[in-house]
């Protein structure tokens, strides 16, 4: 094992999520954005295998976003990985998950051989989890998913998958892309050495000519999905509240029964 | 992509037999299939799964096509996409439906990057666009926040996985026919480069939050573990499953899998039961759109009150005794 590599994503943090008080919709501000929480234990588990590896394990951050995007770059740096590389430009702009794995596996081919790919199972924000699958997909190596424990060796991983009823254990030859859970490990806080260091370390930033894409799979334009609207449901509902301190125990008891006696208010038929 | 035509609907297996969520999207495609005027096929996976072929048929599959054999016994992503993807491209489906489980998510991926199409996780409604003819996929996301209707024009197949538990099967009906079909491949397209070395069942957990009809969640309002270990007795009262604010579980009282949240699960549950949780916005994104929502808080003005249907203003450490002396009272009443 020579060579990992981090996906990561910036997303906007869920401190800086706010609710609006009239609809009790979300409203996200851009400024507050941070790495997406999941692939902090991918870049934990990388930097692990760096340390405790007996030759030199280099360690390669790989996001795909605006120029902020920077920021959750330097932020993994800050955690022990050598080098960061961007995909920045109004081409990558809007693309799905599909024109996201093109453009990563794209650049992937023309870094220094990759052993391994670790990624975050999915983004707080998006949440659909396809682009690790999609990357194993279109760079042609295995895959493993769902992966709450790992272990390295030189040709090959082992992993236990946390599926639906238990644990699976897997093995697979490298190189390989491992999607993780939170389980993994617990992932450390940067120290100010390593922040010094991220803010000097090489970061790399790349348009699409720069890895060679077609301009056609890329961003919105190579997205075979379109969004045809998004709305915003409203929860705020008029709630009937009862208070112990004056209306007494009982009265808020009795309630409490008969709210968990109603009936369901929308049977999830959906006819 | 004009030719591409019927829609096809994933089925899952464990150990041979036809699992449950195969049905919810055999109704799923079966709506879909009727407003397109083209038949249902549901190709599944596995080993002896013809057995389990004419439930497929009696829950509204026109057509079951078998990949039975050894080597599908368990769920391998290679050994189910190479010859998915082979008979795919043979028969050229419009529509593209799985389960969102781990096999699901993992495989149709895999399936929509090298079939260079459109997919969209997670669905919880899926309609067609009659003048276009386009399947209109919706999915909430943000933690259910805002919902997104995603479309795939030029693409086929179009894909999605379903989100568990969003629709419920249609009633077994015995007398309707159709064909099965067992489908021989290359072997070679059975070889997967992950090996499956062993298998842990997991006992403890029981069902997840996010299949719950019925979540009781407990927070920092709790302010003792054993306070909030009463939640188990409640749930069990309940049929409900036990959740947790992320305080609680930052607190050691319960593990993650219990978390709901942006950053834990999101549920969507029939009734949600708010223990000492104020509602910081993101437990409320995992939890506003559950159908009923009942919850107990001390502030009269905690946020969660603002999603709730009912709402009581109590301290819990002088509620949840006086709740669970009732629930006792009860069962002392019918002699139980």
């Amino acid at each position: 094992m020579k060579h990992i590599l981090v996906l990561v994503k910036q997303v906007p943090t869920t401190e800086s999520v706010r609710l609006n008080e009239e609809t009790g919709t979300m409203i996200r501000t851009g400024s507050e954005a941070a790495i997406n929480p999941l692939d902090l234990h991918a870049v934990e588990e990388a930097v692990c295998i760096k340390e405790f590896a007996a030759t030199k394990v280099r360690v390669t951050i790989l996001s795909m976003g605006p120029p902020q995007a920077e920021s959750a770059i330097r932020d993994a740096l800050a955690m022990g990985c050598d080098e960061g590389v961007l995909l920045c430009g109004q081409e990558f702009a809007g693309a799905d998950t599909w024109a996201t794995a093109y453009a990563l596996v794209q650049c992937m081919r023309g870094l220094d051989p990759i052993d391994l790919v670790l990624c975050g199972e999915r983004a707080t924000d998006g949440e659909t989890g396809q682009v690790g699958p999609m990357v194993a997909a279109m760079w042609g190596v295995p895959l493993l998913t769902y992966v709450s424990r790992l272990t390295c060796g030189d040709r090959g991983v082992a992993a236990e998958r946390a599926v639906e009823g238990g644990m699976e254990e897997v093995d697979c030859p490298l190189p390989a892309v491992v999607c993780v859970l939170r389980d993994l490990n617990e992932p450390r806080l940067p120290t100010l050495h390593g922040k010094v260091t991220a803010h000097e370390s090489a970061l790399t930033v790349l348009n699409g000519e720069a890895i060679g894409a077609d301009i056609n799979l890329l961003g919105l334009r190579g997205s075979p999905t379109r969004v045809a609207r998004v709305i915003y449901p409203s929860f705020q509902r008029t709630v009937e509240l009862v208070r112990v301190s004056e209306q007494g125990l009982d009265a808020a008891l009795d309630t409490l029964e008969l709210a968990l006696a109603a009936p369901a208010l929308k049977p999830q038929e959906r006819a | 992509m004009n030719e591409a035509r019927g829609v096809w609907v994933l089925g899952e297996q464990r150990d041979g037999q036809i699992h449950p969520v195969s049905f919810e999207l055999l109704a799923w495609g079966r709506a879909l299939a009727d407003d397109l005027g083209v038949p249902l096929e549901c190709l599944i996976g596995g080993h002896g799964v013809v057995q389990g072929a004419n439930q497929l048929i009696a829950h509204g599959a026109d057509r079951v096509r078998c990949l039975d054999h050894r080597r599908l016994g368990t769920f391998r992503v290679d050994s189910y996409a190479q010859p998915i993807e082979y008979l795919i491209r043979k028969h050229t489906p419009e529509i593209l439906l799985a389960a969102a489980t781990t096999m699901g998510r993992t495989l149709m991926p895999v399936l929509a990057a090298n079939l260079r199409t459109g997919l969209t996780a997670d669905c919880t409604e899926l309609t067609i666009d009659p003048a276009e003819r386009l399947l209109l996929q919706t999915r909430p996301a943000i933690g259910g926040n805002v919902l997104a209707t995603i479309k795939t024009p030029q693409h086929r197949p179009q894909m999605a996985t379903v989100r568990p538990k969003s629709r419920r099967p249609m009633p077994s009906d015995e007398s309707r026919t159709g064909d099965i079909v067992t489908e021989f491949v290359d072997e070679r397209l059975l070889d997967s480069r992950v090996s499956r070395l062993g298998f842990t069942e997991d006992l403890t957990k029981g069902s997840s939050i996010q299949d719950a009809e019925i979540v009781i969640a407990g927070g920092r309002g709790l302010r003792t573990p054993k306070r909030f270990g009463e939640l188990f007795t409640i749930a069990e009262r309940l049929d409900a499953v036990v959740g947790a604010s992320r305080c609680a579980v930052d607190q050691g009282w319960v593990p993650y899998a219990h978390q709901v949240g942006l950053s834990g699960k999101s549920v969507s549950p029939t009734l949600y039961i708010a223990l000492g949780i104020s509602g910081s916005p993101n437990h409320l994104a995992g939890m506003s759109s559950a159908d009923r929502i009942i919850a107990v808080n001390n502030d009269p003005d905690a946020p969660i009150f603002q999603v709730a249907n009912v709402g009581i203003v109590a301290d819990l450490a002088e509620f949840l005794p006086a709740w669970l002396e009732r629930l006792r009272s009860k069962d002392e009443g019918r002699g139980t």
